[in-house]
């Protein structure tokens, strides 16, 4: 292993060409993100949870589908069909969306790839949205599968009580939209973990923003905390995964993922800002 | 060619690279020397964009390192600190820097060839000892093919067939026309490694010059000698014009350190008056050489430690 060939030095012209492309950058992203361990076990961990708890619970509930409280619970299940089948599910689901989130940078960091990284593509800014690109559309084909997987199976069990279709008014958009909100609250996630860069607490600040915060602004008094708790990421991003409009919310389901996405947005340029500022 | 001009670098207040300028010319092995703490990985980082200094510019071959359009066909760099992912095989993480300079995969298995690590080409980079990782590093070195080569610290750790082939591979790549940084603490590997120094202390540049001449500067030589007859010896000895320091005397043998003559006027001086030598030792070293340039720039000196072979920890 001591003898060594090496190419011969080519000339300063071998140093022109051009800046990589972006396609370039998402091959290399999608090599980094394939090539890992947690990727696979999150996604196989956000599969399984999500599946199971929807199969797990409308089975429990078809099963004591006889009860005390059962007029009750129909009205909530023809109220919101698709948040009956698969909220729980999804609810469980998102934490190992966002624990990917957050890792897919963070990991960069802990492990000092993130030098090799910025060695490779000195602009920054580059990886860090081909990182995101390739994150988003690896999360949204799993998400929306295991969200079509999810109702299809819920619905199947609970059919005998409840007919759900996807045709029915404001269904598929809710179905589809469980994969939507699930995206783009992975890339809230993503964009929490560039800012803070170290894993445990970009984690815990994302499972605080997304779970503890809702209750937190629950508990304030009157009109205003109605109105922050609906801007809130995760309940202005979940009203795109729920069938039908109340009355009474503060913001229709596309508003409410649009109020999301701007979460992301935001905290995406501020992530990015800092990226190109520090130190690596 | 790598040109650094008046670099300022401050981490909370302390500067850890003070107005560094200096020039890193191609063909030759550019010995970037200095103590622990001295701002050579620093420098690099600076060099490399991934710092940003307070004053000053650094210039691969006129451009930042910014706007080099695929950094890695023009520069190749082995930081000290580690940076692969431990679960990530060592083909993978290749491939995946390759595809950033779109660069074809076949590459990838070329360096891994040029390094000797094809057998472990596909196992977690997590389980390599450190004479792999520091192969693994050299093959993303080499990826690009690059005409310039920063090497911060590489032959720190290694066992000496590792050491052995970093050395000769800087050798190998300079001869070929690279232009080559390689930094280090230790003195005696440079001088075997070096053309040229770069020689620098708490931030700034001490001296830069070949490495013949840092050696051949360091003029206060001192020679150690054992004689049974100590005292007569430094009488001639002070009476030829030079300085005899006696030492701890050991079985009736006497110990000197002489300064100010050569050893073989010593042979001379003791031959014509008929004392006998047990020894006659020339003491002036490479490590003299550096301590005597860099004393006074010891970031973390400390009397009667060693600091030039004191272990340096992961960089910051």
């Amino acid at each position: 292993m001591t003898t060594t060939s090496v190419a011969p030095a080519r000339g300063p012209s071998g140093s022109a060409g051009r800046r990589a492309g972006f396609v370039n950058l998402m091959r290399a992203e999608w090599t980094k993100i394939r090539s890992v361990r947690s990727t696979v076990w999150t996604l196989a961990a956000f599969i399984v949870v999500t599946i199971g708890i929807t199969a797990l619970l409308t089975w429990l509930t078809a099963s004591h589908w006889t009860g005390p409280h059962a007029a009750a619970r129909d009205n909530s299940i023809l109220a919101d069909p698709v948040g009956f089948i698969m909220g729980a599910g999804v609810g469980l689901g998102q934490l190992a969306i966002c624990v990917l989130g957050a890792l897919v940078i963070t990991t960069e960091y802990s492990t000092g790839v993130i030098r090799a990284s910025l060695l490779a593509v000195p602009r920054r800014i580059p990886v860090l949205a081909a990182k995101a690109a390739v994150f988003a559309v690896l999360v949204l084909v799993v998400t929306e599968i295991v969200a079509f997987c999810s109702f299809f199976i819920g619905s199947s069990i609970v059919h005998a009580h409840v007919a759900v279709s996807l045709s029915d008014s404001g269904v598929a958009r809710a179905v589809a939209g469980a994969g939507l909100y699930l995206t783009v609250l992975g890339l809230f996630a993503l964009s929490i973990g560039t800012l803070i860069r170290h894993t445990a607490g970009a984690i815990s600040a994302v499972i605080g923003i997304v779970l503890v915060l809702p209750i937190l602004s629950g508990l304030l008094p009157g009109n205003w905390g109605a109105h922050i708790n609906a801007y809130l990421p995760e309940q202005a991003g979940t009203l795109i995964t729920h069938t039908h409009e109340v009355s009474g919310d503060l913001l229709s389901p596309w508003q409410g993922f649009g109020v999301l996405c701007l979460w992301a947005v935001l905290l995406f340029a501020a992530g990015a800002f800092l990226l190109q500022r520090r130190d690596a | 060619m790598i040109e650094v001009r008046d670099l300022t670098k401050f981490y909370g207040g302390k500067a850890a690279v003070d107005h560094l300028s200096f020039t890193v010319e191609p063909g030759r092995v550019t010995g970037f020397l200095g103590p622990n703490g001295a701002g050579k990985s620093t420098t690099m980082r600076l060099i490399l964009g991934l710092d940003r200094p307070q004053t000053g510019t650094a210039l691969i071959n006129g451009r930042p390192y910014r706007d080099l359009p695929t950094p890695l066909r023009t520069v190749g760099a082995l930081l000290e600190a580690k940076s692969v992912h431990s679960g990530r095989s060592a083909r993978n993480h290749l491939l995946f820097l390759a595809q950033t300079q779109g660069l074809p995969a076949r590459r990838v298995d070329e360096v891994l060839g040029l390094v000797g690590l094809q057998a472990v080409a596909d196992k977690r980079a997590g389980g390599f000892s450190l004479g792999m990782s520091q192969r693994l590093g050299v093959a993303a070195a080499m990826l690009g093919d690059p005409e310039i080569l920063l090497l911060d610290e590489p032959v720190n750790g290694l066992d000496p067939e590792g050491v052995l082939w970093i050395r000769n591979l800087m050798k190998q790549l300079a001869v070929g026309g690279r232009t080559i940084l390689v930094s280090s603490h230790l003195m005696n590997e440079m001088a075997v490694t070096a053309d040229y120094l770069i020689v620098v202390g708490r931030g700034r540049l001490i001296t830069e010059a070949s490495t013949e001449d840092v050696i051949a500067r360091s003029t206060d030589q001192s020679v150690r000698v054992r004689t049974p007859d100590a005292a007569r010896l430094a009488e001639l000895i002070t009476k030829a014009g030079g300085t005899a320091t006696p030492g701890p005397a050991s079985n009736g043998v006497g110990l000197l350190t002489v300064t100010g003559l050569p050893a073989a006027r010593i042979g001379e001086i003791a031959a014509s008056g008929g004392i006998v030598l047990h020894e006659l030792t020339p003491m002036a070293s490479l490590e003299e050489a550096f301590m005597e340039l860099t004393s006074g720039s010891l970031e973390f000196g400390a009397h009667g430690a060693d600091p030039v072979n004191a272990g340096k920890g992961q960089a910051r």
